[in-house]
C-alpha cells in the first residue's frame, strides 16, 4: 500500500532571499488596494500589473535562458505565494505562466517557444485553456470538438470545429491551448486527442462571455467555425493530447493557489477578532484556521520540493488540492456561522464585502481544475482501491 | 532520515508489532502491567531517546522521538512510553538528573511549591500515575517554565481510566518534597507527544480501512470498489497526511528553535481534528465488526478520542493560538507564518 509521502521541507535560502523584494514591490504597487479587491485573488485581471511583474523578471523565471533564468521551482513558489497572500491581481498572466508556458517548454516546437514564451515572460501574452465542452466536464475524454487535417492554398493544417466552455478570460487572451479530437477514442477512450495552439484572432473564432452568478464576466464560451490552424501550431505529436493534459494538471493542483484563494478574507477576519476580548470563540476559530493553513502550506511545500527534484507526486498534489479547497470554503462558513459577519455589497465594510465575494466565488473552488469528487477518485486510485 | 533514526523507527515498529496482540490489550486494559513489552522498550532504550548520553540515554532529538511515538501510536501501545519520554525531557531541560524507571507528567494541572520545595496540589488525571517513579507537574511560579519533580509515594490516589482504558490517577499531593527547575511547559510537551501518537494511530486506522475495504465483499465486489467508500477513504488519507506532517513539523521546530509554541498548538489542533474524523470514517467503513470487542480498531479509536482531549483539547490550543494571532495583528499573520517556515 503506497503511503502518501509528505515531509516538512525548508524553502532554500535562494528562494527565501526573493521574499523581501517581492514583498517590498507589492507593498508599493498595491498600496491602497482594498481587501475586497484582494479577495478576488487570482481572478483579478490587471494587464499593467502583469507587465510590471514581467519587467521584474518574476514571470517564467524557472524557464531556461533566453526566456527565463533557470530559477528553481521553489524560488517561483515564494514569488507566487507572496503574490497570492497579498491578493495581487495576477489573472492576466496566470494561466499562461503557470500552465501554457511550461507545456510549450516540455512539448512545443522550437518555433512555438520562440514565438510565444518571450511574450508570456514579459507579462504581455495571455492564454486560456480549452478543455471543457458543453457535454464534457469531469469526463474530459468525451470531448467532441475536432480538428481535421486539410490543405488550404497549398498550406497544410487543420480545420477546427466545435465549442469550448468555462474558458476563463478567453475574451482577454491571445491564445488558447485546445484539446481536440483528431482520431477515434479507442478502448482506453484517451486515444485520438491532440492539443493545438490556437490564435484567438483567427477567422471563425467567436468568444462570448458567460456572466457568472456573482455578476462577473470571467469565463466564456468559445466557438470554432471552420477555423484554420496551421500544422506548425500542433503541440507535440498527433494523438498525444491526453498524456499532455494529465501532466499539465499535476502542475496545477498543488500550488499555493489551492489554499490561499481566500487569504484576504482570513486577514479581514483576524482584523475583526483583534477588536474582541481575548479568549472568545472567534479567537478559537482563527487559531483553528491558522493550524489548517500552516499544515497545508507545509504539505504544499513538500510537493513543490519533490516536483523541483524531478519527481511526479501527483497523488500528493491531488490531496493538497482537495484539502486546500475544503479549507478555503470553510472560511466564509466560519465567518457567517461563528463570527456572525454578514455578506454585503457596496455599502459594506471591507470584511463584509470580502465575505460577499468569497461566499459566492468559493462554490467554484471545488469545481475548477478537477472537482472534489474527481480529486478523491484520484486519491482512492492511489490508495489502490480502484 | 538519518541511519540512526531509521534504526530507531524500525526497532520501535518491530517491537510493538511483536508484542501487541488482542490478548495483551485485554490484559493491559484489565489492569495487568504489560511487563514483557515495557522491559523490551527499556532494554532498547526507547524510553530514554531524549535523555543525554552522559546520563545513559540515546541523546536524540524530537525528530528521533517522533519515530518512536509514531510507532507507539500506530499500535495504540498501552504503556507510558510517551509520558516517560516527555517527562525525561522536561527533567533534563531543568538540569536535573533523570531518574530510572517509568516517568509521567500531570495533564496540565499545576502544583504549588513552597520555598522549602514542599508541594501541594490536586491532580485529577495523572497518566499511569501509580506506575511512575516520578511525576512532573508545572510549578506555580513567576517563571512559567518551572517544573516540580516528585515521587508519588505518600500521596493519596484514586484509580480511574480514560476511554482508551489506560490508567489515569487522581492524586492529592499534600506535603511531598519536590525538586524544581526551569524545564519548560508541561502542557506543551504533553500536547506534542499526544499529537505524535495521534498521527501514528490515524495512519494505522487508514491502513486498516484500506485493507478491510479491499477484502470485505458486498453486492458481489469488495466495498472499496464503491465510490461512496472511496470518497470517504480519500478524505481519511488526507487527514492522515495532515496529522503526520503537523506533528513532524512541531518536533522539528522544537529541535531547531526551542520555542515551538505555535507549531505545537498547530499540531495538537490538526491531529485532534484528524483523530475525530478518522475514527468516524473508520467505524463507518468497518461496519458492525469494527464495533466488536474482538476487532483491533477500537484499541486505536478509543485512544484517539482520549488523546484528543488530553493536554489541552483543540479548543484550548486554538484559543491560545487565536489570542496570539489577534495580539500580533492581521498585518503580521503572513509574515509570521512564513518566518516560522
Amino acid at each position: 500500500m503506497p503511503a502518501l509521502a509528505f515531509t516538512p521541507c525548508d524553502l532554500p535560502p535562494e528562494a527565501e532571499a526573493l521574499r523581501g523584494d517581492v514583498r517590498a514591490f507589492l507593498a508599493e504597487e498595491l498600496s491602497g488596494y482594498p481587501a475586497s479587491e484582494r479577495a478576488r485573488s487570482w481572478v483579478g485581471f490587471d494587464a499593467a500589473f502583469s507587465r510590471k511583474l514581467g519587467a521584474r523578471g518574476w514571470l517564467g523565471m524557472t524557464w531556461p535562458e533566453p526566456w527565463g533564468r533557470g530559477a528553481s521551482a521553489l524560488e517561483r513558489y515564494v514569488v507566487i505565494e507572496e503574490l497570492l497572500a497579498a491578493g495581487a491581481p495576477v489573472a492576466a498572466h496566470w494561466i499562461a505562466e503557470r500552465q501554457s508556458g511550461p507545456l510549450l517548454l516540455r512539448f512545443g516546437t522550437p518555433e512555438q517557444r520562440e514565438r510565444i514564451l518571450p511574450g508570456i515572460a514579459a507579462g504581455q501574452t495571455y492564454f486560456c485553456i480549452g478543455m471543457s465542452e458543453p457535454d464534457s466536464g469531469s469526463d474530459l475524454a468525451s470531448i467532441r470538438s475536432k480538428a481535421v487535417k486539410t490543405v488550404v492554398d497549398g498550406e497544410t493544417g487543420w480545420v477546427v470545429n466545435g465549442r469550448k466552455v468555462w474558458t476563463t478570460y478567453a475574451q482577454k487572451s491571445h491564445y488558447m491551448i485546445a484539446l481536440l479530437r483528431t482520431g477515434v477514442a479507442g478502448e482506453s477512450r484517451h486515444e485520438g486527442t491532440t492539443q493545438f495552439l490556437i490564435d484567438l484572432s483567427s477567422p471563425g473564432v467567436e468568444v462570448r462571455p458567460i456572466r457568472n452568478m456573482i455578476g462577473d464576466e470571467e469565463f466564456n464560451e468559445v466557438t470554432f467555425d471552420d477555423v484554420f490552424v496551421p500544422a506548425s501550431m500542433m503541440i507535440g505529436g498527433e494523438g498525444e493530447g491526453w498524456q499532455q493534459v494529465t501532466a499539465e494538471l499535476a502542475f496545477e493542483r498543488s500550488g499555493p493557489d489551492r489554499f490561499l484563494s481566500a487569504f484576504a478574507l482570513l486577514g479581514e477576519l483576524v482584523r475583526f477578532v483583534e477588536g474582541l476580548p481575548p479568549g472568545s470563540a472567534a479567537h478559537g476559530q482563527v487559531g483553528r484556521l491558522y493550524a489548517h493553513l500552516a499544515t497545508l502550506r507545509q504539505m504544499s511545500i513538500s510537493v513543490a520540493t519533490r516536483l523541483d527534484a524531478g519527481e511526479e507526486p501527483s497523488l500528493e498534489a491531488s490531496v493538497v488540492k482537495d484539502m486546500g479547497v475544503t479549507f478555503e470554503q470553510s472560511i466564509p462558513e466560519i465567518a457567517q456561522q461563528i463570527l456572525g459577519v454578514a455578506p454585503r455589497l457596496a455599502a459594506g465594510s471591507e470584511l463584509e464585502k470580502s465575505l460577499a465575494y468569497v461566499q459566492q466565488a468559493c462554490v467554484s473552488f471545488s469545481l475548477r481544475g478537477g472537482t472534489t469528487e474527481i480529486m478523491r477518485g484520484v486519491i482512492a486510485r492511489g490508495l489502490g482501491l480502484r | 532520515m538519518t541511519d540512526e533514526r531509521s534504526m530507531i523507527a524500525e526497532t520501535a515498529a518491530r517491537l510493538f508489532a511483536a508484542h501487541l496482540d488482542t490478548a495483551t490489550f485485554a490484559a493491559a486494559e484489565a489492569g495487568t502491567w504489560p511487563a514483557a513489552l515495557w522491559d523490551e522498550i527499556a532494554a532498547n532504550g526507547l524510553d530514554r531517546v531524549l535523555v543525554p548520553e552522559d546520563q545513559g540515554g540515546i541523546g536524540g532529538g524530537w525528530e528521533d522521538a517522533f519515530e518512536i511515538l509514531l510507532a507507539a501510536g500506530r499500535h495504540g501501545a498501552p504503556v507510558p512510553l510517551a509520558e516517560t519520554i516527555a517527562a525525561s525531557w522536561l527533567i533534563a531541560q531543568a538540569g536535573l538528573d533523570v531518574p530510572d524507571g517509568v516517568l509521567t507528567l500531570a495533564d496540565g494541572e499545576p502544583v504549588a511549591v513552597s520555598s522549602a520545595g514542599i508541594i501541594t496540589g490536586a491532580l485529577s488525571r495523572v497518566p499511569w500515575g501509580a506506575s511512575a517513579s516520578r511525576i512532573v507537574a508545572q510549578a506555580m511560579d513567576e517563571n512559567p517554565d518551572r517544573i516540580a519533580v516528585f515521587s508519588p509515594v505518600g500521596g493519596k490516589g484514586a484509580l480511574d481510566h480514560n476511554i482508551g482504558r489506560d490508567p489515569r490517577h487522581a492524586m492529592l499531593v499534600d506535603g511531598l518534597t519536590a525538586q524544581t527547575g526551569p524545564g519548560g511547559s508541561v502542557m506543551a510537551v504533553g500536547a506534542l507527544v499526544r499529537a505524535c501518537q495521534m498521527a501514528g494511530a490515524v495512519g494505522r486506522v487508514l491502513d486498516l480501512c484500506v485493507t478491510y475495504a479491499g477484502e470485505r465483499v458486498q453486492f458481489g465486489r469488495p466495498i472499496g470498489r464503491f465510490q461512496a467508500i472511496q470518497q470517504q477513504l480519500a478524505l481519511l488519507a488526507g487527514e492522515a497526511a495532515a496529522a503526520d506532517i503537523a506533528a513532524r513539523s512541531a518536533c522539528r521546530a522544537l529541535d531547531r528553535r526551542g520555542d515551538a509554541f505555535v507549531e505545537i498548538a498547530t499540531a495538537k489542533i490538526r491531529t485532534g481534528e484528524a483523530a475525530g474524523k478518522a475514527a468516524a470514517i473508520a467505524h463507518q467503513v468497518h461496519g458492525a465488526i469494527g464495533f466488536t470487542d474482538e476487532h483491533h480498531l477500537h484499541h486505536l479509536t478509543r485512544r484517539l478520542w482520549s488523546w484528543r482531549a488530553e493536554f489541552g483539547a483543540e479548543s484550548v490550543w486554538a484559543t491560545h493560538l487565536g489570542n496570539l494571532i489577534a495580539a500580533q495583528g492581521a498585518g503580521r499573520l503572513w509574515p509570521d507564518l512564513t518566518a516560522r517556515g
